[in-house]
């Protein structure tokens, strides 16, 4: 289904879509709170738009700097192509692991969030693959259980009630039919995640910055799970998208300012880790995944989307994502920076999400790295255009209109013929909801007999 | 100083009333007004669909019709920055690039080209401002709450010289109303969802006459109002500053 189809079946439920608007209007307003008091908010804004812009553009010599200097750190540095060898990789890791390759029983895998990780669908994978995976974000763990794809990338369950995670809960960890008080349903989650820590055999994290100079990366988590897993399983992998490089440890402050400000309008995530080498005796991988991401470097146009941080800021902002919700956009990344990202995926399959926005531009005034992504909106519409993914209807309905206003007398007498059709057709035909969407919801404008040009010739033309 | 006058399409074919508000409000200023008659539309619909490519026939004769004019004052911020922003896929001749100049959203011609400083004007109602996106985060007509917690703006500076008039308070200042142009049929259920959200924090509070600088935000929010049956006058900037009443 597409995104107008998804989003009509999503604010159907009105006093749902009403909560969820709220829920998320909330979150966009504590994110203004934390921002306003701070009079460099700007400047570092265009300060981590820069850093990237960089960074990107000189994106081989620092992967490789950081490659170099990981190594050096005796860490382990894989690279995948796509998210299947993504996938393998990380499959040989844990196969081959020296505290692992010997164990009979089942492999444990407690996993803390990586959206790259959904991106390149490990979870269903390394199942097949006999691999018990247990997402310890809480948000993460709730859509598992239910078997759903997250609808936020930062607040994965923002579509669920406290009332749905309690009938989740009930289902899957056993809590009392009916509970659904936040404080018992996190206890509950916390006892079962606990044992899950405890006896995982690898921990895998993604990674919200890595640092060229240092070869060292940086995991943001509110919980503490990321760390919780890394330190008691043997095993470390750490799951990166190419785009995540900074050039040095210095510039990591100004994201970390922007990063939780913008997310959640938190002054910083609970948990900033700093991973540079594995502990004793322990194992420390990272695998550099592309995945369309160099795709995307080469259209000039499009690249700085790779400059997202992935805080969530547009999905907050966003009035269409507030009243369409996350799974509407059928994508990894949702909202307005799902938008663009995914037509370099798949364009055909995501030609629809362009146009799932009113380039209100409010998305590109909340990114703290400015990426121009209602202009970016504008611009992959030409291209679905160009590639004729438009529905037949809107392409040969904006040729014949653009005929018309390129000739002042089609269209003086188009809009006198469209005029008076409209006064004259009953209210039932112009309002006929399955023939005019416009008419579902709203009344259309009165039509005047006389346009504005009819009247300057009749009164004021000398 | 030579103005020509844009009446956007869809203004001139449903609300000629604001095309004459605009031009009488333009000569009571002692502007001398050219409305060449030819003209027809900027191509801001096509090009938003994904088809600039066909409107490029259109952005020619929108520049052939003003061409000769040092200013071009239109009441939508919304025509107004497709031009300036958008007509960078055509040749830019010195034709091209004297239209992108020129081209201004009305109230932005009154206060920063005409200096206007006093609207004497009695309006003794309580004012919603709906502000366009197009016009307050493309033109940067206004402040946006992404960036600042000042509401300021420039309709609104206008707005507060009116004598009698008292401003709504939002609980959303800067939210979209989602008309988004063809969106408002492709994406009916959220573009509608979104009118009906606008119109509600106007009746939360209080507001009697909602007003804005582009018709097609208001001609959809209009449409809510009247088919909800919602006790709300809807006018363009250009009206009420032109003294007409509700």
């Amino acid at each position: 289904m597409n995104h107008p189809a998804l989003a009509e079946k999503f604010a159907r439920d009105f006093s749902r879509t009403t909560w969820h608007d709220e829920t998320l209007w909330f979150v966009r307003q504590k994110r203004d709170k934390a921002i306003y008091p701070i009079p460099e908010f700007q400047e570092l804004r265009l300060l981590a738009s820069k850093i990237k812009d960089h960074t990107l553009s000189n994106l081989d010599n620092y992967l490789l700097q950081f490659e170099e200097n990981a190594r050096k750190n005796g860490v382990q540095v894989h690279w995948a192509t796509d998210g299947e060898e993504h996938n393998q990789i990380v499959l040989d890791i844990i196969r081959n692991a020296s505290s692992i390759k010997d164990k009979t029983g089942t492999i444990k895998m407690v996993k803390s969030k990586s959206m790259l990780t959904e991106e390149c669908h490990l979870n269903p994978f390394l199942q097949k693959n006999g691999v018990e995976v247990v997402d310890t974000d809480l948000g993460e763990r709730i859509v598992q259980f239910r078997n759903e794809p997250p609808s936020h990338i930062v607040m994965p369950a923002i579509h669920l009630k406290k009332e749905d995670v309690g009938e989740t809960f009930h289902e899957h960890l056993g809590t009392p039919k009916g509970e659904k008080d936040p404080q018992a349903l996190t206890e509950a989650a916390r006892q079962h995640l606990r044992q899950k820590f405890i006896e995982a055999d690898v921990a895998l994290t993604g990674v919200n910055f890595a640092v060229a100079e240092t070869g060292s990366f940086v995991v943001c988590t509110n919980e503490g799970n990321a760390d919780l897993g890394v330190n008691l399983a043997n095993v470390h992998i750490a799951c990166m998208g190419m785009e995540k490089l900074i050039p040095k440890i210095e510039h990591l402050s100004v994201f970390i300012r922007l990063l939780a400000r913008s997310a959640t309008g938190q002054p910083v995530t609970t948990y900033t880790s700093h991973f540079t080498k594995p502990a004793e005796g322990k194992e420390m991988h990272i695998v550099i995944v592309d995945n369309g991401r160099t795709q995307q470097l080469g259209r000039s146009d499009f690249r700085n989307s790779l400059k997202c941080i992935r805080c969530g800021a547009c999905m907050n902002t966003c009035p269409v994502y507030r009243r369409s919700g996350g799974h509407s956009y059928d994508f990894t990344v949702p909202g307005p920076i799902g938008a663009i990202l995914s037509p370099n995926i798949d364009l055909h399959k995501y030609s629809s999400l362009p146009f799932a926005s009113t380039l209100c531009g409010s998305c590109s005034d909340v990114c703290p790295v400015k990426i121009d992504i209602h202009v970016q909106l504008y611009k992959w519409r030409q291209v679905v255009s160009k590639e004729n993914e438009l529905p037949a209807s809107k392409k040969w309905g904006m040729k014949g209109l653009a005929k018309m206003l390129a000739m002042p007398k089609v269209y003086d007498l188009g809009g006198k013929l469209a005029r008076s059709a409209l006064r004259v057709l009953p209210h039932g035909m112009t309002h006929a909801k399955g023939l005019n969407p416009w008419a579902i919801a709203r009344e259309l404008p009165d039509a005047p007999k006389q346009s504005f040009k009819e009247w300057y010739s009749k009164n004021k033309k000398s | 100083m030579k103005v020509a006058l844009f009446i956007p399409c869809y203004v001139d074919q449903f609300y000629p009333n604001v095309g004459i508000n605009t031009l009488q409000l333009l000569e009571k200023l002692g502007v001398e007004v050219a409305y060449p008659l030819q003209q027809t539309c900027c191509g801001q619909p096509m090009a938003n669909s994904g088809c600039e490519q066909d409107s490029k026939d259109v952005y020619h004769h929108f520049v052939d019709t003003f061409a000769d004019y040092e200013y071009i004052v239109t009441p939508s911020g919304s025509c107004t920055y497709h031009v300036r922003k958008h007509y960078d896929i055509i040749d830019q001749t010195p034709a091209v690039q004297q239209v992108r100049k020129g081209v201004y959203e009305l109230v932005d011609f009154l206060e920063n080209v005409l200096k206007v400083e006093e609207i004497p004007v009695h309006f003794p109602h309580k004012v919603g401002l709906h502000l366009s996106c197009h016009g307050q985060r493309g033109l940067r007509q206004a402040n946006a709450s992404e960036i600042t917690g000042d509401k300021g703006g420039q309709i609104l500076t206008l707005l507060k010289k009116l004598k009698g008039i008292e401003i709504t308070h939002l609980e959303r200042n800067d939210e979209c109303c989602g008309f988004g142009g063809s969106f408002c049929i492709t994406e009916e259920a959220v573009s509608a969802r979104m009118g009906q959200d606008r119109i509600a924090d106007h009746v939360r509070h209080g507001t009697k006459v909602l007003t804005g600088g582009d018709m097609s935000c208001l001609m959809h929010l209009e449409g809510i109002v009247k088919r909800q049956q919602v006790p709300i006058k809807v006018m363009h900037i250009a009206e009420i500053l032109n003294g007409s009443q509700p």
